[in-house]
């Protein structure tokens, strides 16, 4: 692997598998029941019993991170996987024929792009309404543009190549020619277009449960933990520090990948 | 010498300094007693919701905040004053017929409307008769659907004669009175201490100070009322002072909020989860029962607010002592397996699933609902929580009655037991709970028929007994209020109804 040899790779490449760790023993296992109340133990400082502290109710927040990662980072690889896809099928076709559809679908991806993307995400959920499966719905329709546009482009770069013509000349379909033999060489270009529309989709499901669109209460999201530490963050700093540093890891790990696949 | 005498003066500031500490004969300035008001001012007050588009004072359907603040701009014949006391109002004198059924008001002379207008005999004849429904035929006002005529009396005098005897009128002649010739829903024009000058929906209200009025003038000259749909955001706007006060804060709002003052009351709203006794599976009793039997009361307010509020147990809160009933807080107390004995006999062995909508922009319910939804896990119910904006739950939960449950704060309209207890009437309006049982709208009709006090208030008293032994909603608490003020205002009265009395507020720097 000639990436191994690039220090910013091999950075990513150490955050990212120690949260991915992180995020697949919070699927299964926490310290503590997430959304398990204790009288006794609110606003605990870190410590032993509780590494990251114990929240206004009590609850551990060390669990909450765990857990608050795992629904993150599931809404986030849903939105980008249902953004590629779409990106994928609007950006293979429009670019591969061109013509009139090709016209008519990047000027309503250009109209799209124009729009600050959180409006028009509380747009979707104002229309769709709250929750994650929402959430990820609405998010995932507005990554499509941007995947959209950076697949078209690769795609009329390749349609002239010699090797796409001689595929042609051999009577392959239009279909085939696209996923085996295109999409396969434009590879580089998508992974780190996903490493940064996997941040986007960090950052964007951590504003919209943020703003209380999301993941709703009691489960805990990354967004979610930092719109209820704020009221206590003079009283419990260590709560909104703790979602605050998964979404750094999360999003840092994922940007230095980026950087590695993009030095090379 | 010189240092001496030096050394004599500190010796002296000691002894005096100790003995201030000890004794303090003579306080020079005590920043935290209540200073001397000062006249005039402005403060910025943060509210949580936008007033209801409609401003008329006789709309039913007004929600709590916006009454909080009518009560300003608004006066009847009557009000309420902080101690729950009824005092007249426009209103000079008032006596009551021996039978209950007629009342006489003595009009104060003297009065001017907002927009420099005299109080005339007709204007208060108008205003009763459109609250009574006299002419459109509907009573706008619940309290007034009772009423048969309103009668002029000599030069200065109405007489307000009602169907039936009804000895809890007194205090709901509090309906607001305006010029007879306005439209009430587009335009504000009262007789209290503050008029309304402008208004931005969703985003302000400008109250100042009414110059003419009757009574004790307020001492702030504008009050500007900023809307805040957020509750974070307004907590934000008091840390920075861009807001100077809040009403009707949560413990944990409060919590980063050290450097401003803090007065400690109580909300005087019932905090239920009100569950829709229309669908499955709260048609049935038992179930309602159950979830009762599955919250720790006092856990919830430990929880949820920092030990803050009282636990209620029926729909009344405490400071409607004539009424309230601590024996019923602790009809239900935590008892998991008869719990789940009694969904298993409606049917439910393994629990069910249910969905708590909560208006979004209201942490306290919030945070009870997150409580709650633990203690419904452990006997195999389990609930989601759903965040609705307050416009949607006033359309889809309180007037179409479209929900499973909902956690809010139920006030009283006037200091009077039916104001709590009339939504439970199977027929009532209101009754967003769709609670329906014969023997409560029994009972109930007894009540309102009783002209014996203590009569009705045991019938009262009953009608609260059968709403916990149905267990019609799950009853938590009246939940604790903070107001919080910049330091240097002073003067805010605690009511036993939901209202806050801004001519009551002044600056002491």
């Amino acid at each position: 692997m000639n990436y191994m040899k690039n220090a910013n790779f091999r950075a990513g490449v150490a955050i990212t598998s120690f949260m991915m760790i992180v995020i697949l023993i919070g699927l299964f296992w926490t310290p503590y029941d997430p959304n398990a109340m204790s009288g006794s133990e609110k606003f605990n400082p870190p410590g032993l019993s509780h590494p990251f502290g114990t929240d206004n109710f009590g609850r551990d927040i060390f669990s909450r991170v765990m857990q608050g990662a795992s629904a993150t980072f599931a809404i986030a690889a849903a939105t980008v996987a249902i953004g590629l896809a779409g990106g994928l099928i609007i950006g293979g076709l429009t670019g591969y024929y061109g013509g009139w559809l090709d016209d008519l679908l990047m000027r309503i991806n250009d109209s799209i792009l124009a729009f600050p993307a959180i409006l028009l995400a509380l747009v979707m959920v104002a229309i769709l309404g709250k929750g994650r499966m929402n959430i990820i719905i609405s998010l995932g329709i507005l990554f499509m543009p941007s995947f959209a546009r950076i697949v078209r482009t690769e795609v009329a770069k390749q349609k002239n190549t010699d090797y796409v013509r001689n595929a042609k000349l051999m009577g392959a379909s239009d279909i085939r020619i696209l996923c085996v033999h295109i999409f396969p060489n434009i590879l580089t270009v998508l992974l780190s277009s996903v490493a940064i529309g996997f941040n986007n989709a960090v950052l964007a499901e951590a504003s919209m449960s943020y703003l209380g669109l999301g993941v709703q209460p009691p489960d805990p999201s990354l967004g979610r933990m930092l719109n209820e530490a704020q009221n206590f963050l003079t009283r419990a700093p260590w709560y909104a520090i703790s979602a605050g540093i998964a979404i750094i890891l999360l999003i840092l790990g994922f940007g230095l990948l980026n950087e590695g696949l993009s030095d090379e | 010498m010189k240092r001496r005498i030096s050394y004599l003066l500190i010796a002296c500031l000691m002894i005096l300094s100790l003995a201030s500490c000890t004794r303090d004969p003579k306080p020079p300035v005590d920043p935290a007693a209540p200073g001397k008001p000062l006249d005039g001012g402005e403060i910025t007050v943060a509210m949580y919701s936008d007033l209801d588009s409609s401003l008329d004072p006789h709309e039913s359907g007004n929600s709590a905040a916006t009454r909080e603040i009518m009560f300003n701009i608004y006066e009847g014949l009557v009000k309420i004053d902080s101690e729950g006391n009824i005092i007249p109002a426009l209103a000079e004198s008032y006596s009551q017929s021996e039978s209950s059924d007629e009342y006489t008001f003595k009009i104060r002379p003297g009065v001017k409307f907002h927009d420099g207008r005299q109080l005339e005999m007709a204007d208060v004849i108008s205003s009763l008769r459109r609250a009574a429904g006299l002419d459109s035929g509907v009573a706008l006002v619940a309290a007034f659907s009772a009423v048969k005529e309103v009668e002029q009396i000599g030069d200065d005098s109405v007489k307000i004669t009602l169907n039936a005897p009804d000895t809890e009128f007194l205090p709901r002649a509090t309906a607001a009175i305006f010029p007879r010739d306005i439209d009430p829903v587009t335009q504000v024009c009262g007789t209290g201490p503050f008029k309304l000058t402008s208004r931005v929906v969703q985003d302000n209200i400008v109250l100042e100070k009414n110059e003419d009025y009757w009574g004790t003038p307020a001492y702030l000259d504008k009050v500007v009322l900023k809307v805040y749909e957020d509750g974070e955001a307004l907590v934000m706007s008091l840390r920075s002072g861009a807001s100077d006060m809040a009403m009707r804060l949560g413990a944990s709002q409060i919590a980063e909020l050290d450097s401003l003052n803090i007065i400690e009351g109580s909300n005087n709203l019932v905090q239920a989860l009100y569950l829709n006794n229309a669908v499955k599976p709260f048609d049935d009793a038992r179930v309602r029962q159950a979830l009762s039997y599955a919250i720790d009361k006092q856990e919830v307010i430990n929880l949820a607010s920092d030990g803050y509020g009282t636990p209620i147990g029926s729909s009344m809160y405490p400071a409607f002592g004539k009424y309230f009933m601590p024996e019923l807080t602790d009809y239900y107390t935590r008892d998991v397996d008869k719990a789940k004995a009694l969904l298993k006999e409606a049917g439910y062995p393994n629990g069910f699933e249910f969905s708590i909508a909560v208006p979004s922009n209201m942490p306290p319910h919030i945070d009870t609902a997150q409580v709650l939804v633990e203690m419904f896990k452990e006997i195999g119910v389990s609930a989601k929580i759903e965040l609705v904006e307050w416009a949607t739950w006033l359309d889809e939960v309180y007037t179409q009655r479209k929900y499973q449950s909902t956690i809010v704060g139920v006030d009283a309209r006037d200091a009077t037991a039916s104001d709590l207890l009339s939504r439970f009437v199977s027929t009532a309006a209101d009754n967003f709970t769709n609670f329906n049982s014969a023997e409560f709208d029994k009972v109930y009709a007894e009540a309102k028929a009783s002209s014996n006090d203590k009569e009705q208030t045991e019938l009262f008293k009953d009608c609260q007994r059968v709403l916990t032994e149905e267990a019609a909603a799950v009853y938590i608490q009246d939940l604790a209020s903070f107001v919080v003020m910049k330091k240097g205002l002073e003067g805010y009265l605690f009511y036993p109804l939901y209202i806050t009395d801004f001519a009551a507020i002044y600056r002491t720097e």
